[in-house]
């Protein structure tokens, strides 16, 4: 037990010390897992909308993918994305392997069916006659789709939160295309799963404690602008 | 605009310049200048720096676990501009990289599996770097009271024998190969409830054994760094079959294009080295008292007693 006492402390230590590499540990986590989010969420709003929304044929497969994907497992994405980027598979041209680039594209396939899926669960509990009105008031599509966006924002933010939790705990596909490299693509999880078997579990505690001291501000950030209305 | 928008544009804002920022950092050479130690970005050859930079060490757990890499590589990289890619799994990933050509060069130590890779055309220039040795460590109870044996193979059988917690690497590594061997020479096939395979690296494995009170071998470099976590004790040491050595390959570029060869014979080089073997024979003597790891390069494995 007192490894979680030794664990703050040293993370109290790390923090104020200004330790360089935890830092930029602590920043290109944030980096990496705030930029794959990003693009799910340019993905997963419209992806979301549209199978909310719209009828076509061949929906229900779709939706079905979609929450099959919101239980993608990191470490297969990983793995396919490391057959592809690997220096002689079919993108090996460009170099990505064990960048920081990597992992924002293996975290934003994790992410991408989080946000759809939540999203788009949102939006259908808009009631439809509001799609209806607000298209028969003569809006454009991009319109509407802002203007649903804003009814079921709560929903959208749930969202967002579904979408970074995910990639941000995650170390299986981290680990893979990125390699825990020193400097260059190490992140808070995979440097704690390093120092638990170089057995600094006090450093692997504090690098834990800081990855929810990280997790819990921009959720809080997040949770702040969702509950507002609630609260005034 | 509303607070609430307000507060929503700032998220939105602060994802989307950590995302730009984080996505202008693809490329080859460009992470390497903007993240890399800062120490060897200031202090690197900017003009003369070499083409390609990022070098791919394909390398065993226990070199990193050991904190040995944490000494040698910004050594490296200050000297010659180059950006080592550390990928600490074990041997035989490592190796299997190699025979891939997803590395550029390997650090590793299973002699028999190298010697294969060697002749499969996938590696060259295999030289000797170091040498260190296994040790058979396991709880202090010693219920199958093999402390004190002298052969690793007698050992092995009292604890099958006895049925004692034996946890295995189980992961295909240098240190798992040794393992499996020394059972095939023990003449058992070990498996039964005593048997544990961690599927893990070194440092994870001796956690492992630790915690279970369990018997494992494991490399003596990584088990004195963790000593002080661990509740095992040597058990079986300096029997001539536990010799661990380590030798340096580079992936042949005849055979895979892509691999940037030039980087990784600096490497090697460096690894054999003066100072690079110095560094090796000084690192851990101020910690532990005693070096982890024994410089070998220029001699041939005949002189530690291989075939």
């Amino acid at each position: 037990m007192d490894i979680i006492w030794q664990g703050l402390q040293k993370a109290a230590r790390l923090l104020l010390a200004g330790d360089a590499e935890v830092w930029r540990v602590t920043f290109l986590t944030l980096q990496v897992s705030g930029g794959a989010t990003l693009i799910s969420l340019l993905i997963g709003l419209p992806l979301g909308a549209v199978l909310a929304l719209k009828v076509f044929p061949g929906r229900r497969v779709a939706v079905s993918l979609v929450n099959t994907g919101m239980a993608l497992p990191p470490v297969v994405v990983g793995l396919v994305v490391s057959v592809f980027l690997w220096r002689n598979g079919p993108f090996g041209f460009l170099h990505l392997m064990y960048t920081p680039t990597a992992m924002v594209i293996a975290q934003s396939i994790i992410a991408t069916p989080l946000v759809t899926g939540v999203a788009m669960a949102g939006l259908q509990q808009l009631d439809p006659r509001l799609n209806r009105q607000i298209l028969a008031l003569g809006a454009s599509g991009v319109q509407t789709f802002w203007l649903l966006l804003r009814e079921a924002r709560l929903s959208i933010l749930a969202a967002v939160m579904a979408g970074l939790g995910g990639v941000i705990s995650e170390v299986g596909a981290s680990m893979m295309v990125g390699g825990n490299v020193q400097g260059q693509t190490r992140v808070l999880t995979t440097a704690t799963v390093m120092e638990v078997s170089k057995g600094n579990f006090d450093v692997a505690m504090a690098l834990s404690i800081i990855l929810l001291l990280l997790t819990y501000g921009i959720t809080l950030g997040i949770t702040m602008a969702q509950q507002r209305k609630r609260i005034s | 605009m509303s607070k609430r928008t307000i507060s929503l544009l700032l998220i939105l804002t602060l994802l989307i310049s950590v995302a730009l920022f984080g996505c202008g950092n693809g490329g080859q050479g460009k992470v390497a200048d903007k993240s890399s130690d800062q120490k060897t970005a200031e202090k690197a050859p900017t003009d003369k720096g070499p083409a390609t930079k990022d070098v791919i060490l394909a390398t065993t757990t226990s070199t990193q676990d050991s904190g040995l890499l944490d000494v040698l590589i910004p050594a490296f990289q200050q000297k010659t501009g180059y950006v080592i890619k550390t990928i600490a799994v074990g041997t035989g990933q490592a190796l299997a990289m190699g025979q891939r050509g997803e590395a550029d060069v390997l650090l590793v130590h299973a002699p028999e599996a190298e010697k294969k890779v060697e002749e499969s055309g996938a590696a060259v220039n295999r030289r000797l770097v170091m040498h260190n040795d296994f040790i058979l460590v396991g709880p202090p109870q010693d219920p199958a009271k093999i402390k004190g044996v002298a052969k690793a193979e007698e050992a092995l059988k009292k604890v099958a024998a006895a049925g004692a917690i034996f946890v295995s690497r189980g992961d295909d590594s240098g240190t798992d190969k040794m393992e499996k061997g020394l059972w095939k020479k023990a003449g058992i096939t070990p498996q039964g409830k005593w048997y544990q395979q961690a599927g893990s690296g070194m440092g994870q494995t001796l956690n492992i054994a630790s915690e279970k009170a369990g018997y494992t071998l494991t490399d003596r470099a990584t088990y004195l760094a963790l000593k002080k976590n661990l509740r095992l004790e040597i058990m079986v040491e300096r029997d001539p079959v536990l010799l661990n050595i380590y030798h340096v390959m580079e992936v042949n570029p005849a055979k895979f294009p892509k691999v940037n060869t030039a980087g990784a014979k600096a490497f090697a080089d460096f690894l054999v080295s003066k100072e690079g073997q110095a560094m090796i024979g000084k690192f851990g003597v101020d910690k532990f008292g005693a070096p982890l790891f024994f410089p070998d390069a220029g001699k041939k494995d005949e002189d530690l007693g291989l075939k």
